[in-house]
């Protein structure tokens, strides 16, 4: 990555500060915030999937999974400091099991794929099939199909009654967002970040090496579903309910769509394209003359066929051709050959 | 007494009917250099990834420096201080050579001491001019280099290297040789080579691998005036 982190959190700032600016003018907060969400979720998968070569089809049962701790803790504790805690901690503890299981078994890439499936699948299954009074956790009931609502939503830390809600609501998820693509970008600068990359381009090579990669896939994964977790808590207090079909596979593929349109390999990429295809999603849900899942996927065969790389590596690409510093590149490198040639000679 | 730094006893492997390293006993001494020979298919890969951890043997021990490594995996034998380059190439195409580089050094060191290790190794590998090229985007010659590089910057004291040479034209197995005998200043050798012109300028004992066993353990004139060597290994490729 070019650049420096200083430069990284500059320029998340001020994105940050001038979307926060001119957004709300064009699109209702309660929406923008669901597009927050989704790039949250958008961005958990591209940082194990983009930077660690993790290819997981469930990132969608960590969403739910967060969403569910922070539901089932709200309503047994109150305040949503803890819930929301608990939200990010209990997902990436059972990414952290599920990715042990998976990397020390030496699974290959497809079997990988096949077991996050399954456990989503799974996960939805006995969620749905929790509708009796049997299933409470806590004074929580779970639910099933109905999901569980009417939990507290977010408050004040410390001050259960002053709920945060409406535009302050939008603004919290902005700075959340913002806050976790920093500390995103400080993971892939650090050593860890640049060894998780060094394992996507080449696994054989890092082990002999030196790296243990099992274990470096492990807490990457475990990191990816912390921030899935958190997403999923915050979809929770935007909804006011959670329901099984966030487990669902479709939720599943969309975040990887999300992916590959935005763009792998990159920040930015996966964050946008959430939001962007959420928000066509969107746009498409409130006419009924074409279906909703048929423009999706048409969007992906498009991209696949035409921009594989996605969006922001392809107006990355753009912006050097136009405004690159190639040409000065270059000169310097002569300088710098000819200067070794005359040492040698 | 000098160090024994890998020893293999009765080392095996079968893939279902083929014995592709067959008994094998095999020593190694502190700074020797030792070049493996053999036909196409005689066992000299499957020895290599059985030393390294790539495959687990079916039957023997290896040890290194007296410790057994036997059901080791690949990262932790490399974690000792063992420099390993495959047969086939092994690099992080899309990463430049100083990331390669210095991920490789990175083990090792923490981040300042691992950003200067991996300028030494560039000025010593000569690499300088293409330090931030992808490694996807340099000649199979340099890309070899620079695999070379990620074993080097290690300070390994065993290193294992399968064909280092294979496919690189005159001038770049020169500069490999260099190479190779700097690192021989502080670690055992173990090359796995066709080019016996290669092997005779760099080698003095040679062990012969036939079918899976080791056939013959000699100084490197020995083994090519051998009527046995010749008729197994030479005398198919002449
Ligand atoms: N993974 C494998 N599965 C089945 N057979 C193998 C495998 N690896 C090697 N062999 C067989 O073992 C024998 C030795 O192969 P190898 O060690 O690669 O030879 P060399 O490196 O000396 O050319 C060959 O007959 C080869 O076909
Ligand atoms: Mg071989």
């Amino acid at each position: 990555m070019p650049g420096s982190l200083s430069k990284d959190a500059i320029t998340i700032l001020l994105v940050t500060a001038i979307l926060i600016w001119i957004m709300p003018q064009l699109i209702s907060t309660y929406t923008l915030t669901i597009l927050i969400v989704y790039g949250m979720l958008g961005l958990s998968l591209g940082l194990i999937w983009g930077f660690g070569g993790i290819l997981c089809f469930g990132q969608a049962a960590f969403f739910g999974l967060g969403a569910y701790t922070y539901a089932i803790a709200a309503i047994n504790i109150g305040e949503s400091t803890f819930p929301m805690l608990l939200a990010v901690l209990v997902p990436a503890a059972f990414a952290a099991l599920l990715g042990a299981m998976m990397f020390y078994g030496r699974l290959t890439d497809v079997y990988l794929g096949v077991i996050t499936l399954v456990v989503t699948l799974i996960l939805f299954k006995f969620i749905n099939s929790t509708a009796g009074p049997q299933y409470v956790i806590g004074n929580a009931r779970l639910g099933g199909f109905n999901g569980i609502p009417g939990f507290q939503t977010l408050n004040i830390p410390g001050r259960p009654d002053d709920y945060i809600w409406g535009d302050s609501y939008f603004y919290v998820c902005a700075v959340l967002l913002a806050l976790v693509l920093f500390l995103v970008s400080a993971l892939l600068r650090s050593s860890f970040g640049r060894v998780a990359v060094g394992i996507r381009e080449n696994e054989v090579r890092m082990s002999l090496m030196g790296y243990d990669v099992r274990a470096r896939k492990t807490v990457l994964f475990a990191v990816g579903a912390a921030i899935a977790g958190l997403a999923g808590a915050l979809f929770a207090n935007w909804a006011e309910i959670v329901t099984p079909s966030l487990f669902s596979l479709g939720q599943s593929a969309e975040i990887i769509i999300w992916c590959i349109v935005g763009g792998l390999g990159t920040r930015f990429g996966p964050i946008l394209g959430a939001a962007g295809l959420a928000y066509l999603k969107f746009l498409l849900g409130q006419q009924s003359v074409v279906d909703n899942t048929l423009i999706t996927g048409l969007i992906l065969v498009l991209f696949v066929l035409f921009l594989p790389k996605g969006i922001v590596p392809a107006l990355a690409g753009l912006w050097k051709v136009s405004f690159g510093r190639r040409p000065q590149g270059r000169i310097h490198q002569q300088r710098r050959m000819r200067n070794r040639g005359g040492a040698n000679g | 007494m000098v160090e024994t730094v890998l020893e293999t006893h009765g080392l095996t492997m079968r893939f279902g009917g083929v014995v592709a390293s067959d008994n094998v006993d095999f020593k190694l001494q502190a700074r020797e250099l030792r070049c493996l020979i053999g036909p196409n298919g005689a066992g000299k890969s499957t020895f290599f990834k059985c030393v390294t951890g790539l495959q687990t043997p079916s039957e023997g021990e290896v040890y290194m420096r007296g410790v057994e490594t036997t059901h080791w995996m690949p990262h932790q034998i490399a974690s000792m201080g063992v420099g390993i380059k495959t047969q086939t190439p092994n690099v992080m195409d899309s990463l430049s050579v100083f990331e390669n580089i210095w991920l490789a050094a990175r083990r090792f060191h923490n981040p300042q001491d691992a950003n200067r290790k991996t300028q030494e190794i560039i000025e010593r590998l000569a690499l300088g001019s293409i330090a931030r090229d992808d490694l996807g985007r340099l000649a199979h010659g340099e890309r070899q280099r620079v695999e070379l590089g990620l074993v080097a910057v290690g300070d390994p004291w065993l290193v294992l290297l399968d064909e280092p040479a294979a496919g690189m034209s005159a001038e770049d197995v020169e500069r490999m040789t260099e190479i190779i005998h700097e690192l021989n200043k502080t670690a055992a050798i173990i090359i796995v080579e066709h080019d016996m012109k290669f092997i005779r300028s760099i080698a003095e004992k040679v062990t012969v691998f036939h079918q899976g066993k080791v056939l013959m353990e000699e100084h490197v004139d020995r083994v090519m005036s051998d009527p046995t060597v010749r008729n197994v290994y030479l005398g198919k490729k002449a």
